[in-house]
C-alpha cells in the first residue's frame, strides 16, 4: 500500500501545489464560517436594539431614535445584504466596527486574544503534557490500581460540565481557601500597567480548570493508543528479543505515540478555545471567550464574525501544524506531506 | 524408526521417534515440552453481559514436544488453531490472564516463566511472520542492533553489535545501505532476512520461527527456509510453526501434527512415506489429503473437516 505510493501519485491528474490548495481551503473555511455566523445572528430572536439599550430605555424612546438605532445595528436590513456589505469591506481588509465596543473589530479581537493567550497556552500545555503522561502510565500498567484511578478520574471529568467545575473551583479555591482571586485579569480598581506575575496569577485558576477537562480527553485517547502500541507485533517482537517493559516503552512506545499525541494536542486547540468561552464567563475574565458571549447576546454581528474567524484560524493553524509535523516524524509520510488529506 | 546417529545418552524410551539429524548433545533435549496446557481466564461470552462469570478457556492442552539440536522441527496445524500460543509459551510471552501448566526444559534445565523470559534473546530467539514485527518508525539497522543500554558499557555493546550486524549483512548478501532504510522501504525478501538477522544477532541455540514465509509460493518458501536449515545444520535447533504440511515435509526433519490444541503425533518426516507408519487417524487423513495421494480413500476415517 505504502510502497506503491510513488506510482499512485504519478497516475493521478496533476494537482495544484499543496500550499495553494491549503490556502484555498483556508479561504473557503473563513468564507463559510463568516456566512454561517451572519446567518445565525440573522435567525437569532434577539433584537439588538432592545438588548443593548435596555427594556426601560427602549420603551421611552422616540420612534425616530429607534429608527436611528436600528440603522446603527443593521436590524433594518436582511442578513444577506448585511453579509454582502461586510464581505465587500472585509475583502479590502476592513472587518468592520464592533457595535458593542464601538471600536474596530480587529482591535477588539487583538486585545482580547492577547489577554486570553496566557489562559489558552497554559491550559493547552498542561492538558497536553499531563494528559499524555497519565495516558502512557495507565496504558502501560493496564488493569493496575493506577490505571483504574486515572480512568475513574477521566470519566468523572469528562462527564462534568466545564462551567460547573469552574464554579466549584471558584468556591473552593477563591472563596473558601482564598488562594486565588475571584476573577478578572487584574486586581479590581487597578489601572495602568499590570505586571506579568499578576496576570499569570489571575489566569492560573481559569487555566487549570480549562486544562482539567482537556486532560481527561487526552489521557483516555493516549491510554488506548498505548495499549494498541504495546499489543502490536513489533512490541511483541522487541520483548521476544529480551527488552523489558520500560525499554520497550522508551524505544518503541514514545516514538509511535508522538504522532497521535500531536494530532490530539493540535485538535485540542479547538476544544480549549471552545471551553474558554464558558470558563471566561464564569471567572469574568476579559478574554476572547467573554467577548464572544457579549457579542452573541448583543447581536453584534461584526464582532462575532471577527471572533469566529480568529478561532477558526487558530484551529486551522493547529491542524496544519499537526500535518506538517507528521512529515517530519513519520518517514512513511515524508514524501507524502504534500498530499496529506 | 529411531535415528541411527544419536549421541549422548538418550532416555531409553522418551516418547518420540528421531530423524537422522536429531542430536542429544549433553545427553538432553534442546527443548522439551511436557504436558503443556495454556488456558485463559475470561468472561463467559455465552452468558448475558452483566451476569457473565469468569471461565477458563483451554487453548492448548497436554501438549508434549521435543526439539533436538541439529534439527528443524515443524509444528503443523490449521491456521487459527492456536499454534502461535505455543511460541508465546516457549518465550513466556503471554497475557496476564493466561494460566500455564506443564513443564518446559531448555538444555536439560526446567524453566519457569522468569527463566524462559531470561532466555529471550539469550538462547531462544524468535523469527516472526512479517515486516509488521519491525517498528515502522525506526531505521532497520537500529532495530537489528537492538537495545544496548546507556553509558560506556552501552556504547561498547553497540559497537560490537554493529560489527556483528555488518558481518551478517555480508553473509546474507544485503547491501549495508539497507540499514538506513525504514521497514516500509524493504522488499519482502529483505524483510525476511532482516527479521532472521534480528534473531541471529543474539547467537541463539534455538530459533522459534512462527509462519516465517507467509504468502510465498512453495519453491520460494523452501528457498527462504534454507537459511533456517543451515542454522540447524550448524548445530542449532529450529521450532518451525506453519500451516503448510507440504512445506514442512520439504524442509523439516521431524513433524509434530497440531490439532485441537495439542500435538497428536510427533514423527520424523520419513514416516510420511506411507500411511501405515502414521498412527493417528488425523495424521493419516492429512496424508491422504496430500497431492498425489488418494484423497477419498478414507476421508471418513479421520474427519478432515475441523
Amino acid at each position: 500500500m505504502i510502497r506503491k505510493r510513488g506510482s499512485a501519485a504519478s497516475l493521478k491528474a496533476p494537482r495544484l501545489p499543496w500550499a495553494v490548495r491549503y490556502v484555498a481551503r483556508f479561504l473557503l473555511l473563513l468564507l463559510a464560517v463568516s456566512f454561517i455566523t451572519f446567518a445565525l445572528v440573522g435567525i437569532s430572536p434577539i433584537d439588538p436594539v432592545q438588548a443593548n439599550v435596555g427594556q426601560a430605555a427602549y420603551a421611552t424612546m422616540s420612534a425616530e431614535r429607534r429608527e436611528l438605532l436600528q440603522q446603527y445595528w443593521g436590524a433594518d436590513q436582511d442578513v444577506v445584504t448585511r453579509y454582502l456589505g461586510w464581505l465587500g469591506s472585509a475583502l479590502q481588509g476592513d472587518l468592520g466596527d464592533s457595535l458593542r465596543y464601538n471600536a474596530p473589530v480587529i482591535e477588539v479581537v487583538g486585545e482580547r486574544l492577547q489577554s486570553s493567550a496566557a489562559l489558552l497556552v497554559v491550559a493547552w500545555a498542561v492538558s497536553g503534557v499531563l494528559g499524555c503522561a497519565l495516558g502512557v502510565l495507565a496504558g502501560a500498567r493496564r488493569g493496575s490500581l493506577a490505571d483504574r484511578a486515572i480512568r475513574a478520574y477521566c470519566y468523572l471529568l469528562s462527564a462534568t460540565p466545564t462551567f460547573w467545575l469552574a464554579l466549584l473551583a471558584l468556591m473552593v479555591f477563591s472563596v473558601w481557601l482564598g488562594w486565588f482571586p475571584l476573577g478578572f485579569s487584574a486586581p479590581i480598581g487597578l489601572t495602568g500597567e499590570v505586571s506579568l506575575a499578576t496576570r499569570l496569577y489571575h489566569a492560573m485558576l481559569p487555566a487549570l480548570v480549562l486544562s482539567l477537562t482537556g486532560v481527561a480527553n487526552i489521557a483516555l485517547h493516549t491510554r488506548e493508543k498505548t495499549i494498541d502500541v504495546l499489543a502490536s507485533d513489533y512490541v511483541r517482537f522487541a520483548r521476544s528479543r529480551g527488552e523489558d517493559m520500560w525499554t520497550v516503552v522508551a524505544r518503541h512506545g514514545i516514538r509511535n505515540l508522538v504522532l497521535p499525541a500531536l494530532t490530539l494536542a493540535c485538535g485540542q486547540i479547538g476544544e480549549v478555545v471552545g471551553g474558554s468561552i464558558l470558563v471566561e464567563q464564569v471567572f469574568s475574565y476579559p478574554g476572547l471567550g467573554q467577548a464572544a458571549v457579549t457579542a452573541g447576546l448583543g447581536g453584534d454581528a461584526p464582532l462575532l464574525v471577527g471572533i469566529a474567524l480568529a478561532t477558526a484560524a487558530l484551529v486551522f493553524a493547529g491542524n496544519l501544524a499537526a500535518n506538517l509535523l507528521y512529515g517530519v516524524i513519520d518517514p512513511r509520510m515524508r514524501e507524502a506531506t504534500a498530499h496529506v488529506e | 524408526m529411531n535415528g541411527s546417529a544419536m549421541e549422548g545418552t538418550p532416555a531409553p524410551s522418551h516418547g518420540h521417534a528421531h530423524a537422522d539429524a536429531s542430536r542429544h548433545p549433553g545427553g538432553h533435549h534442546l527443548l522439551r515440552i511436557e504436558h503443556l496446557s495454556v488456558s485463559f481466564r475470561m468472561y463467559d461470552s455465552s452468558e448475558p453481559f452483566f451476569s457473565a462469570q469468569h471461565v477458563e478457556r483451554e487453548q492448548i492442552h497436554d501438549l508434549s514436544l521435543s526439539v533436538h539440536a541439529g534439527e528443524v522441527m515443524a509444528v503443523v496445524g490449521a491456521s487459527g488453531s492456536g499454534k502461535t500460543l505455543l511460541a508465546d509459551a516457549v518465550m513466556a510471552l503471554y497475557e496476564p490472564n493466561a494460566r500455564i501448566t506443564g513443564s518446559i526444559e531448555f538444555e536439560g534445565v526446567p524453566r519457569d516463566a522468569a527463566g524462559l523470559a531470561a532466555l529471550r534473546g539469550h538462547g531462544i530467539s524468535l523469527v516472526p511472520q512479517s515486516v509488521t514485527n519491525l517498528d515502522p518508525l525506526m531505521k532497520v539497522g537500529e532495530q537489528i542492533v537492538g537495545a544496548c543500554g546507556g553509558g560506556k558499557m552501552g556504547r561498547r555493546r553497540r559497537a560490537e553489535r554493529r560489527a556483528r550486524m555488518l558481518e551478517l549483512f555480508a553473509q546474507y548478501r544485503l547491501d549495508p545501505e539497507v540499514q538506513d532504510r525504514y521497514p516500509h522501504e524493504l522488499s519482502g525478501g529483505m524483510a525476511r532476512r532482516v527479521l532472521l538477522m534480528c534473531a541471529l544477532m543474539d547467537a541463539p541455540r534455538l530459533i522459534v520461527a512462527d509462519e516465517p514465509t507467509p504468502g510465498l509460493d512453495r519453491e520460494l518458501a523452501v528457498r527462504a527456509l534454507s537459511d533456517l536449515k543451515a542454522f540447524a545444520a550448524a548445530g542449532g535447533g529450529v521450532l518451525l510453526i506453519t500451516h503448510d504440511i507440504e512445506l514442512a515435509l520439504e524442509v523439516a526433519d521431524r513433524i509434530a501434527v497440531f490439532r485441537d490444541g495439542t500435538v497428536v503425533e510427533e514423527v520424523p518426516v520419513a514416516a510420511f512415506a506411507s500411511p501405515e507408519m502414521l498412527s493417528h487417524p488425523y495424521t493419516r487423513a492429512l496424508w491422504h489429503a496430500l497431492p498425489g495421494h488418494d484423497f477419498f480413500a478414507d476421508a471418513a476415517e479421520g474427519g478432515m473437516g475441523r
